[in-house]
């Protein structure tokens, strides 16, 4: 089951340049919550701190406190006992390339240790049918390798390499950026089914896909989160006038 | 910025205002027609409701277009659905004008009698509401819109003292019952026409304060969430 994430305070840096100013967001469990904002806001930057991915940047550095359900995951957790909880799906969809399907899917659960090939099957199985792959990948998970596939097929089974490893937070960074409106519209559809069992914040630029798929938005601007409520809310009758001219297209 | 959305959106106002004009102008001319009997002015009012109809097909067609292709939000999105919801209001108010003009077209037909009803006070009343309505539409200004509201108690008064007068004319004087129905039934008519425009006035403070306040519910205050709306 997913898990509340709370943030107190976090501010990023890239080497001397700021790029996240003291965020404080409280992201509720099993829901969707859409991060949008123009480009170079800071969003990614902010979920890249949600997973300990911004201090693995030369220079880069993070202050502030991040709690994902138990863990303080900026005291006494490791990035490799966080990651096991926290999934996380790329713009650009990134399948091991010489690996199939299956491989594809398992890789996670082999890289923490992971070697009882029954249940391996079983977890493999049941991560591609959640991402609603299996029925179009059941015959070749073998023969075929993750990189001979669409990208609709390659984002989706990103998406069930991060489920395999049973997470309780699945980011999104631009999920649907490099995909076509059916493959976009299958990602999204995988959001809402998802969504009851993990707690999913996803970057996007599309605000129709935020609409779509999330019950709250948070709106960045130079690196500061300006507005956050419930997603109806933001895209009907926001508060600030800096999120309604950008959700009106009026700047950004 | 021109953007096709605020292209479609500067169209569908001067839409909306065309279509405005129109039903105010039919209402005008019913109540003209009822204060001076003029058969000519009833047949211009009918004859007007199909430019009406077809204002109002137009206006839907395009705020329909807009929708789907631009995909309009917030502020942007408020507007369409208000001038769409302000769209059947006028087109309803033109209803009503052919209604009142088809009550004079048979008042005509009978002797003119005196009846204890200031209709035409009423009809003053009730053109200025819809003026003011729409003004307020143009001028994106709630306070305006905000007045309307408190003039609908005014013509609701109005409509009441007259159907209690009527009614008992008709029981006093049995001989003038049809002048009287017809002079209720107008009555009756210019009080709908109020309630549009009050329709109207709401879709307004919809559009500019994000408030819902049909009903008499949320004054000033967000109908989702309760809080006070920005100005």
């Amino acid at each position: 089951m997913g898990v509340e994430i709370k943030v107190e305070k976090i501010n990023a840096w890239y080497g001397k340049t700021q790029a996240l100013f003291d965020i404080d967001l409280n992201i509720l469990a099993n829901r969707a919550t859409a991060l949008i904002g123009p480009s170079g806001c800071g969003k990614s930057t902010f979920i890249r701190c949600l997973n300990r991915m911004h201090e693995t940047l030369p220079g880069a550095r993070v202050t502030g406190r991040v709690q994902i359900g138990d863990l303080d995951i900026y005291k006494g957790t490791s990035a490799t006992q966080l990651r096991r909880r926290v999934g996380m799906v790329f713009q650009k969809p990134n399948p091991f390339p010489s690996m199939s399907i299956y491989d594809n899917v398992a890789a996670g659960l082999k890289l923490n240790g992971f070697s009882n090939r029954k249940q391996t099957d079983e977890i493999v199985e049941t991560a591609l049918k959640s991402s609603a792959l299996w029925d179009e990948v059941k015959d070749s998970l073998h023969k075929q390798s993750g990189a001979s596939l669409s990208g609709g097929q390659q984002q989706r089974l990103c998406i069930a390499r991060a489920l395999a490893v049973q997470p309780e937070v699945l980011l999104m960074d631009e999920p649907c950026s490099a995909l076509d409106p059916i493959s976009t519209g299958k990602v999204e559809e995988l959001i809402f089914q998802l969504k009851s069992q993990y707690t999913i914040v996803i970057v996007t630029h599309n605000m129709q896909q935020a609409g779509r798929v999330a019950e709250f938005t948070g709106f960045f601007l130079l690196g500061k989160m300006i507005e956050f409520d419930k997603t109806e809310r933001i895209f009907t009758n926001p508060s600030d006038k800096r999120t309604e001219d950008y959700v009106t297209g009026r700047f950004g | 910025m021109r953007t096709p959305l605020n292209l479609g959106m500067d169209e569908l106002r001067q839409r909306l205002l065309h279509m405005g004009g129109l039903a105010e102008q039919a209402v005008d001319r019913a109540c003209q027609a009822y204060r001076e009997r003029d058969l000519a002015r009833c047949q211009m009012v009918l004859e007007n409701e199909g430019l009406i109809n077809a204002a109002e097909r137009d206006i839907d067609e395009l705020a329909f277009d807009i929708l789907a292709r631009q995909q309009p939000l917030a502020g942007d999105l408020r507007f369409i659905l208000a001038v769409t919801k302000i769209n059947s209001d006028l087109e309803r108010v033109g209803d009503q004008s052919v209604n009142i003009a088809e009550r004079v077209m048979d008042m005509v037909e009978l002797p003119a009698v005196q009846l204890p009803v200031d209709i035409p006070r009423m009809a003053a009343a009730v053109s200025a509401m819809v003026r003011r309505a729409l003004e307020s539409f143009v001028e994106g200004r709630a306070e305006l819109a905000q007045a309307v509201l408190e003039m609908d108690n005014v013509v609701d008064r109005m409509r009441d003292e007259a159907f209690i007068l009527l009614v008992k004319t008709m029981n006093d004087r049995p001989e003038v019952t049809r002048q009287a129905l017809d002079a209720l039934l107008v009555a009756r008519n210019l009080e709908r026409v109020a309630d549009h425009a009050t329709n109207i006035a709401e879709d307004v403070i919809f559009w500019i304060r994000g408030a819902d306040v049909r009903h008499n519910v949320g004054h000033g205050t967000n109908a989702n969430t309760g809080e006070s709306v920005k100005e």
